[in-house]
């Protein structure tokens, strides 16, 4: 699959929620889109993530 | 100074087109802190012709490092504070504040009327949550978030990426607030500048960065 324009090999399917942790981010502070859909949070222990997907992952910072 | 004064200075400047465009913007800012109240006085000198401007805060002595507020506005409501502010560079902006706190669940209400929409929190959790509540609940909607602008390491670090179809965000994307990093006025308003010249962009077509 495509993360950010890099190559992650999935070995299973996998829940977006379990992804986005393994990858190091925290739920709450990132944006998701998903072949080119957004995914609302309140969806991401119900999306499943395959090898076939593209996906964007936007990490914000503080400050403003 | 009257209205028709205003408005062919703008013209003569801008040319016919870009003017009409800009006139009939109608773009949204969440969060009127460092970073919107920066990129509403941006707007409203271009002649973006309608905002609708949403804070729940009251202007404090710690907002006038970076925040676009004087002495005379401390205590005042910031959506207040602000709307005196815009309507002293552009008199017949039209203007909409909401004196709220805004949450993935009121934005797309509050912000339903706005093809574009400035993210200018301060915090981070607010940040993405208004971002992916906006871009899931109003599927024709543009964001211009803020992202990494405090420190104060170089200017050019900060600037304007297009990660998402209806997603832009300016800032270096990594600096964040913290026990020594603190947030300066010429990197807030870097990247307050990014927003409001991305948000411009969109009103004039212009999806490329």
């Amino acid at each position: 699959m495509k993360v950010n324009g890099e190559i992650i090999h999935l070995h299973s399917e996998i829940s977006l929620a379990d992804f986005v942790a393994q990858q190091g981010y925290r739920k709450e502070r990132i944006a998701v889109e998903l072949n080119g859909e957004i995914i609302p949070k309140s969806a991401y222990d119900d999306t499943m993530v395959t090898e076939a997907d593209t996906m964007e992952i936007v990490h914000f910072v503080g400050g403003g | 100074m009257t209205h028709k004064e205003f408005e062919e200075m703008l013209i003569s400047r801008q040319t016919l087109p870009v003017y009409e465009k800009l006139k009939n913007a109608r773009i949204g800012i969440a969060g009127l802190g460092g970073l919107g109240s920066n990129i509403a006085m941006m707007l409203a000198r271009a002649g973006v012709g309608s905002l609708v401007l949403a804070d729940f805060d009251t202007v404090e002595i710690s907002n006038l490092n970076r925040q676009h507020y004087f002495i005379r506005h401390l205590g005042m409501k910031k959506s207040m504070a602000l709307e005196e502010q815009l309507k002293e560079v552009n008199s017949w902006i039209s203007l909409k504040t909401y004196d709220i706190r805004i949450t993935g669940k009121n934005a797309a209400e509050i912000f339903k009327d706005c093809p574009i929409i400035c993210e200018a929190f301060d915090n981070p959790v607010s940040k993405a949550e208004l971002t992916s509540a906006v871009l899931s609940d109003l599927p024709n909607t543009y964001v211009v978030a803020g992202s990494g602008m405090a420190g104060h390491s170089s200017a050019n670090n900060i600037r304007t990426t297009h990660p998402m179809r209806r997603l832009y965000v300016c800032g270096d994307g990594v600096t964040e607030i913290g026990n020594d990093v603190s947030l300066i006025a010429p990197r807030v308003q870097l990247c307050a500048a990014h927003q409001a010249n991305a948000a411009i962009r969109l009103c004039l077509g212009l999806t490329d960065i």
